[in-house]
């Protein structure tokens, strides 16, 4: 802790910080542009600059950078000072020089820091009286718009796309006066986390093309937090909307998990809320043939209809879902009963969670947050593909990989926040980063070690290290020498670190590989290593749902072939998804009944006989735990139109519908509000107990009040429904959270999850993060991160895994088909949005080389591969890094049905190759 | 691609730096000795030389005078624009090579022979107004002289 | 008097390579080895000859090698690099020594580097000196064969490897972390300082650069020591020092003098006057980068202690001379028109404020300008000050017109208030047109 003094004023900060982030910290606004929190500072703009004297007798003092200048004890400066205010004011007068003002007409305007960091300032008239140069923009694909001649050169973009993201297709051209900073040509920019150059742009260079198309000012937003629903990693993001149309996502800061970045998929996957394929209307069908569709039908009668059919039911079989909330997923539980209820996913799958799950709470390492990840100075990766299954996982690691290299940093004295100096000493040097997995992205660039293989042979390899590491733990005797090196080379990284994290997941279908990770973890932890262990899972909810338990969905297709039911109903999952085609089709056609609450239409839905119309995420209130076992809150952006509600409400209304005779209801019946529903899941298991910690309840006011989900400045309230009324109709209630669908409430400091958007006096945009926090940086004042639900018991020794697998041994006619998820393409709900699905790749086969040439296939070709009793068209990729013996399979929606990992005679399944045009 | 004698010229080049990248420069202007110019496709044949992306060699590219990322004619004149020169009179060199081929600075002329450029002081100051033409300087250029100069740049 | 550095220099511009060379003294330093000089002894001894940086910064090359990791645990490589990016307009003299001396920089960066213990070398030269790097190669290439390159030297362990590297022009190269920047291949923006090259520098290693005059040094003063170094001076700084003269003097040139030679002498004695027809009116003593200095000035020693704070510094030593003949506005508006071209576009100041004030002095000498335009020219001299900018490119570019603002004001009022140039023909017929 050090005192600086800052217009003769002392405050205590930091030393380790710069003075500009101690400032800020304080609530002293300094302007600034090309300095970022999570990006350090490079001196560029010259925006921050401060008088500094020496000593309470230096009276003229000298102008310095507040961010180039570290936080030391005794500092004294003055920010008022004219001289400061003035040279600060020139520089906003030399960014405008070129700056084309063009605010009314500019999607920045009103949450830009070039307009709030030029009040800031006082620069007012313009006095440079010559041209302003131009640029052309460029067309930068399906997310990001480019505007360059609002540009100021702060250099921002770069640093972020390609030192922090470790993007290689956008860059700075020219010198002086004429600088560009774009693609070397038109193109999608291709980077996974390209959509963070618009919160990263201080103006309106890279503006979001989503939100171009559905376009609202800041202050006329309606803003609420929400959990991404488009992965396990469960990134906090802020969603906005205007008169029942959902507008777009920005990141919302939490300091353990998503910091201030989002990928591209979290980002611009939203669209599937204002889908054409919406499901807007209840449906029943009264008939048994299930060819005709059902038709639309009233609330009350579809509940009649389906309570009706429930009392005459010979037993209901509940299939759950991993991408519905804890709450929906806890009141169809609570409807059918536990033993009647199924976890939706299949039988792999479900013991992949189970197995993970058991690790992490019975093992001795606790599962690492997204903020532990980019403080780990040693990573290894057993399976998983981030870049495609978990992106903000691999964006944290590329600052891992960071760790490391710091220690020669601070041996030369230089400030970690010196992002100038630190990247010149640290030139190419990178911390250890080991990556196993079946398939090759560019984040294999940053690794120290790759290595190639089938699951089973990655898991040895895990195996194998654990081995050297603990002298305790099982160990792999028949291993190549190649393969004992690497081992070797990973063990010694591993022990080495400080902080070592080991990650694995569900998505190659292993086990071993699961095990493997856990051996690795334990190993190290017995050294005394802060070691973490991290999974990645298949979907938001995922380990959420492991928690409610529940059978697989193998089992839920034998109760009802075994006659233990005839009923079935479906929560937000679309079964096609998750087993053979053959199975599902049997499985409703012997169920006598099928009701599907989900809000898109798919295969599933098209089988219900009621069909109940569910709200997405951004319409719903409720709980995601992601795959750290963190629990978070999700909250209602807007009310519902129509006859949507959330699912956990359908049932509860179910609920009362059966029970309505007589009873007066028990269970799920008696759910009036989201805090029923939330009181109610935490009693389901022990571990859920917390889940009422998460996040204010329903019941949460300070000084009486509610809290607005819009701007103080929201506009034209009164005359939105001008062309239909005369009379401005009262708001919805909310009676699930603490906060109101207006502009009246409580406007000081809330529990973070109830801040509708950043936002304080002279800070319009995301910037404004800053005034939230006590350390920028830091976490917010009163962050409520979530809730932890899974700690592991640090005393507890575990037994080691101790079962080995074989060495993968190609087979003469048999390919292992292994899963090559997407980032865009694997995820069900981001696939039904516009931007996205521009961007989802044709589906393809990857081989190795050496057995494309063994089938007789040409690269680029098309082949027609029949799967699983479906023809697929499917390009032919040669891929040296795919494992021989094995084939990958993307994930994409034309493929989304097909189980894998699975053995496949591909001489039999290809039935015809298209060649590449034969010149 | 690379023509081999390119390739060789490039081997030779990145053997002075302990990354390939270190070589950039290099390359640029060993390529741009045999093509004039770096072309887009020039600029990918390097890049994937160097095992860079096409945006990174252009941002180098773009940075420094002496690369050209627009054709040239078959000889470019380097004016040179600094002080010494502009005391002794370099504008006057400009607008003679204006008069007698029609090209402005930064343009070539119609028949493909001559590009003139400006640049920045040539350090022959003692030698007022300098020009470069191709890689010979010559100091003391008086407007009458240059057509005699030009001769040998057919 | 001794010129020890271009006594040998052939004026007619014919090469000097190895074998003329080393008949006339050179690679000599290099015998001192296997006496046993230790390169703490090299570095003593240059530290003691006072040589000062000769590329316009005068820092002490003694105290700038001090700040190099020394001994067995100090980082491995290190690198010296000679700074012959000679881009500074007015400034020629290291291109006369490298074409008519090129082993003496090679001999100068040898011993540099085995008194650094840096066993990489770059020649970092501006790319327009093909004449220089054809010699140079040529140098390089004796030098290899002959064993003083690329092999332990006698009676050490130490063995020194030299590159060239031509660079593809860009002013912002000499400054000397830029210049970094460029050898790595990267863009030429200059670094943030500390950390200082000597600690991380090239690639992340400790780098010393240094001013290929510098290294010509070197080699004399290990020969014939420190006392004669400093006795080839008339000032407390050691040595002898290429100084220039440029613009409408009768005889423009170079010549080795000894450090603290007078602008008078140069001017009158060596150049010989000025030209037939013109008079005097200020000079820049060192490239562009240097304040005006006036007649009053004259008699000032040109070394780098001597210099009162108002009048700056020596800068390269290499003069431009303003003549009565030359609109003082013209003048400087040549010279920001080139720094707002060569700013590396980095910082904010630099970048928007240099071609601000470019096009103030256009529209000066177009006459369009207005008195207010004066105040603009000023808060720029003001504003753009070391620290306020991220490298002394714009500070530089200040000192000519913050000097001229004040010698050279009723020169500047009378483009006002006449409307345009007052040394221009052209500006009085638009005069007459508009």
């Amino acid at each position: 802790m050090a005192i600086i003094i800052v217009d003769n004023q002392s405050y205590p900060v930091d030393e380790k910080q710069n003075l500009l982030a101690a400032c800020l910290g304080h609530g002293l606004n300094v302007p600034y542009f090309c300095w970022h929190p999570a990006m350090g500072s490079v001196g560029a703009c010259r925006q921050c600059a401060v008088k500094q004297f020496k000593d309470d007798k230096d009276q003229s003092g000298r102008l310095v950078m507040s961010c180039m200048t570290p936080a030391t004890n005794g500092t004294r400066i003055s920010i008022d000072d004219p001289e400061a205010k003035a040279f600060r004011a020139s520089v906003i007068e030399w960014l405008m020089v070129n700056h084309p003002h063009d605010c009314p007409v500019c999607d920045e305007g009103g949450e830009c820091h070039l307009q709030d960091m030029t009040v800031m300032t006082g620069h007012v008239y313009r006095r440079s009286r010559f041209p302003k140069r131009t640029h052309r923009n460029q067309a930068l694909g399906p997310f990001i718009r480019h505007e360059m001649n609002r540009c100021i050169q702060c250099y921002r973009c770069v640093r972020f796309y390609r030192d922090y993201a470790g993007g290689r297709d956008l860059n700075v051209f020219g010198a002086h006066d004429a600088l560009y900073f774009g693609r070397e040509q038109d193109g999608t920019l291709e980077n996974e986390f390209s959509g963070n150059l618009v919160e990263v742009c201080p103006t309106g260079v890279f503006t979001d093309k989503t939100f171009f198309k559905h376009y609202t000012r800041k202050w006329d937003l309606q803003s609420a937090q929400s959990i991404c629903p488009h992965c396990s990693l469960g990134c906090n993001t802020t969603v906005s909307e205007r008169s029942g149309t959902l507008r777009r996502i920005t990141n919302r800061f939490n300091s353990q998990v998503n910091g201030y970045f989002l990928c591209d998929r979290g980002r611009f996957g939203y669209e599937y809320v204002t889908s054409d394929h919406r499901i807007k209307r209840p449906r029943v069908r009264s008939g048994s043939d299930r060819t005709k569709p059902g038709t639309p039908e009233g609330v009350p009668k579809t509940l009649e209809f389906a309570a009706d059919r429930l009392r005459q039911a010979r037993g209901i079989v509940g299939i759950g879902s991993p991408r519905a909330s804890l709450e929906a997923n806890a009141a169809l539980q609570a409807l059918v009963g536990p033993q009647q209820f199924y976890q939706g996913i299949d039988e792999s799958e479900r013991r992949l969670l189970s197995t993970i799950l058991n690790v992490l709470r019975t093992g001795s390492v606790p599962s690492a947050s997204l903020h532990d990840a980019e403080q780990a100075d040693a990573v290894l990766v057993l399976g998983p593909d981030l870049l495609n299954e978990a992106p903000r996982l691999a964006l944290a690691l590329l600052q891992s990989i960071r760790q490391q290299p710091m220690e020669r940093v601070d041996e030369l004295k230089i400030p970690q926040w010196d992002e100038a100096a630190v990247r010149n000493a640290v030139q190419n040097r990178r911390g250890p980063l080991f990556m196993a997995g079946h398939r090759q992205t560019w984040l294999h660039e940053y690794a120290t070690d790759r290595y190639f293989a089938a699951p089973d042979d990655v898991a040895r390899l895990g195996l194998a290290v654990a081995g050297i590491i603990g002298p305790d733990a099982p160990t792999i005797s028949d291993i190549g020498s190649d393969v004992r090196d690497l081992a070797q080379r990973i063990a010694e990284a591993l022990t080495h670190a400080q902080r070592p994290l080991i990650i694995a997941g569900t998505g190659s279908g292993s086990q071993a590989t699961i095990e493997a990770a856990a051996n690795v973890a334990w190993a190290l932890h017995r050294q005394g290593k802060q070691t973490r262990l991290s999974f990645v899972l298949p979907e938001a909810n995922s380990a959420g749902l492991a928690l409610l338990g529940g059978g697989s969905l193998n089992d839920a297709f034998d109760a009802i072939s075994e006659k233990k039911a005839d009923t079935v109903i479906v929560l937000e999952n679309d079964l096609y998804r998750r087993a053979d085609r053959a199975k599902v089709d049997a499985f409703f056609d012997k169920a006598h009944t099928v009701m599907v609450l989900d809000s898109l239409e798919h295969r599933t839905t098209a089988y219900a006989d009621v069909l109940f119309p569910a709200a997405t995420g951004p319409e719903s209130n409720g709980t995601f735990v992601n795959q750290e076992g963190r629990a978070q809150r999700f909250y209602q952006v807007f009310a519902q139109s129509g006859d949507i509600k959330e699912s956990w409400r359908w049932l509860s209304d179910l609920a009362r519908a059966i029970s309505q005779d007589g009873e007066s209801g028990s269970g799920v019946a008696t759910w009036r509000n989201f805090d029923d529903a939330v009181s109610a899941t935490a009693m389901v298991a022990p571990e859920l107990a917390r889940i009422r910690e998460v996040a204010p309840s329903a019941s949460f006011r300070l000084v009486g009040q509610k809290f607005p989900r819009q701007s103080e400045r929201c506009s034209g309230r009164t005359s939105l429904l001008s062309h239909l009324t005369m009379h401005e109709p009262p708001p919805p209630v909310d009676q699930d959270s603490p906060m109101g669908f207006t502009m009246e409430g409580y406007r000081g400091p809330v529990p973070a999850p109830l801040i509708p958007q950043f936002w304080a006096p002279g800070w319009n945009s995301i910037q404004a993060v800053n005034t939230y926090q006590d350390e920028v940086g830091g976490p917010l004042r009163d962050e409520m991160p979530g809730v932890r639900l899974i700690e592991p018991v640090a005393t507890n020794a575990p037994a080691w895994f101790t079962s080995i697998p074989r060495v993968f041994q190609p087979a003469s006619r048999q390919w292992l088909l292994l899963p090559l998820s997407a980032v865009f393409g694997s995820d069900e709900l981001s696939n039904r949005s516009p931007a996205i699905a521009e961007r989802i790749a044709k589906p393809f086969l990857s081989l190795h080389p050496s057995d494309g040439a063994r089938l007789n296939l040409e690269n680029h070709s098309t082949i027609d591969l029949v799967l699983q009793g479906t023809t697929y068209s499917l390009a032919v990729h040669f891929e040296p890094s795919t494992p021989v013996g094995t084939g990958g399979l993307s994930l994409v929606p034309e493929v989304s049905g097909v189980r894998v990992p699975a053995w496949i005679d591909l001489f039999e399944a290809i039935k015809t190759e298209r060649k590449r045009r034969a010149a | 691609m690379l023509s081999d004698t390119e390739h060789r010229e490039l081997e030779e080049a990145i053997k002075h730096y302990p990354d390939k990248r270190g070589a950039a420069i290099d390359a640029l202007l060993t390529i741009q000795r045999h093509r004039g110019w770096i072309s887009d496709d020039s600029l990918l044949d390097i890049a994937q030389f160097l095992e860079i992306t096409a945006e990174d060699l252009d941002s180098i590219a773009t940075f420094y005078n002496l690369v050209f990322r627009k054709p040239v004619g078959r000889h470019v004149a380097f004016v040179c624009d600094s002080i010494s020169c502009w005391i002794k009179g370099c504008d006057q060199v400009q607008e003679q090579i204006k008069d007698l081929y029609d090209v402005d600075l930064g343009q070539t002329t119609a028949d493909g022979r001559l590009t003139v450029l400006p640049i920045a002081c040539l350090g022959h100051c003692e030698r007022a107004p300098a020009m470069m033409i191709d890689h010979d300087v010559y100091g003391e250029v008086t407007p009458d002289k240059i057509d005699v100069l030009m001769d040998k740049y057919k | 008097m001794d010129y020890p550095l271009t006594k040998y220099i052939h004026h007619d511009g014919a090469s000097r390579m190895l074998r003329e060379y080393v008949k006339g003294g050179g690679y000599r330093s290099l015998q001192r080895l296997t006496a046993g000089m230790a390169p703490k002894d090299v570095q003593r001894l240059v530290g003691e000859a006072g040589l000062r940086g000769r590329g316009g910064g005068g820092f002490p090359t003694g105290a700038k090698w001090s700040f190099v990791p020394m001994g067995s645990n100090a980082p491995k490589p290190k690198y010296i690099v000679a700074n012959g990016d000679e881009m500074e307009p007015g400034t020629f003299k290291d291109r006369i020594l490298m074409e008519g001396d090129p082993h003496g920089l090679v001999e100068g960066m040898i011993m540099a580097g085995y008194a650094l213990d840096a066993e990489v070398g770059y020649i970092f030269l501006r790319g327009e000196y093909h004449l220089s790097a054809q010699r140079l190669n040529q140098a390089i290439a004796e030098a290899y064969a002959a064993g003083y390159l690329g092999k332990p030297l006698p009676g050490t362990t130490f063995r020194f490897d030299l590159h060239l590297h031509s660079s593809a022009g860009r002013y912002i190269c000499g400054e000397e972390t830029a210049l970094i920047n460029a050898l790595e291949g990267k863009r030429a923006v200059p670094r943030a300082k500390p950390p200082f090259p000597q600690t991380v520098g090239l690639w992340g290693q400790p780098t010393i650069v240094q001013n290929v005059e510098t290294l010509y040094n070197i080699p004399h003063i290990i020969n014939n020591g420190a006392d004669w170094y400093r006795r080839l001076s008339r000032t407390q700084d050691g040595g002898t020092k290429m100084y220039g003269i440029s613009g409408r003097v009768r005889n423009p040139g170079w010549w080795e003098l000894p450090l603290g030679t007078t602008a008078r002498e140069l001017l009158e004695q060596h150049a010989g006057g000025m030209a037939e027809g013109v008079r005097f009116r200020g000079l820049l003593p060192g490239g562009i980068s240097t304040a005006f200095m006036i007649e009053e000035h004259l008699d000032l020693p040109l070394d780098f202690s001597s210099f009162p704070p108002e009048v700056g510094r020596l800068g390269t030593g290499t003069m431009i001379i303003l003549d009565d003949q030359t609109c003082p506005v013209g003048f400087v508006l040549n010279l920001e028109k080139f720094f707002a071209r060569e700013s590396c576009g980095w910082c904010t100041p630099c970048r928007e404020g240099l071609p601000w004030v470019a096009k103030l002095l256009s529209a000066l000498e177009e006459g369009r300008a207005t008195s207010d335009d004066l105040s603009l020219l000023e808060m720029h001299t003001k504003w753009l000050a070391p620290g306020h900018t991220f490298c002394g490119l714009a500070p530089g570019a200040m000192a000519p017109l913050q000097s001229a603002l004040k010698y050279f004001r009723e020169d500047f009022e009378r483009h006002i208030t006449t409307g345009g140039c007052p040394w221009s023909k052209k500006s009085a017929q638009q005069r007459v047109l508009a």
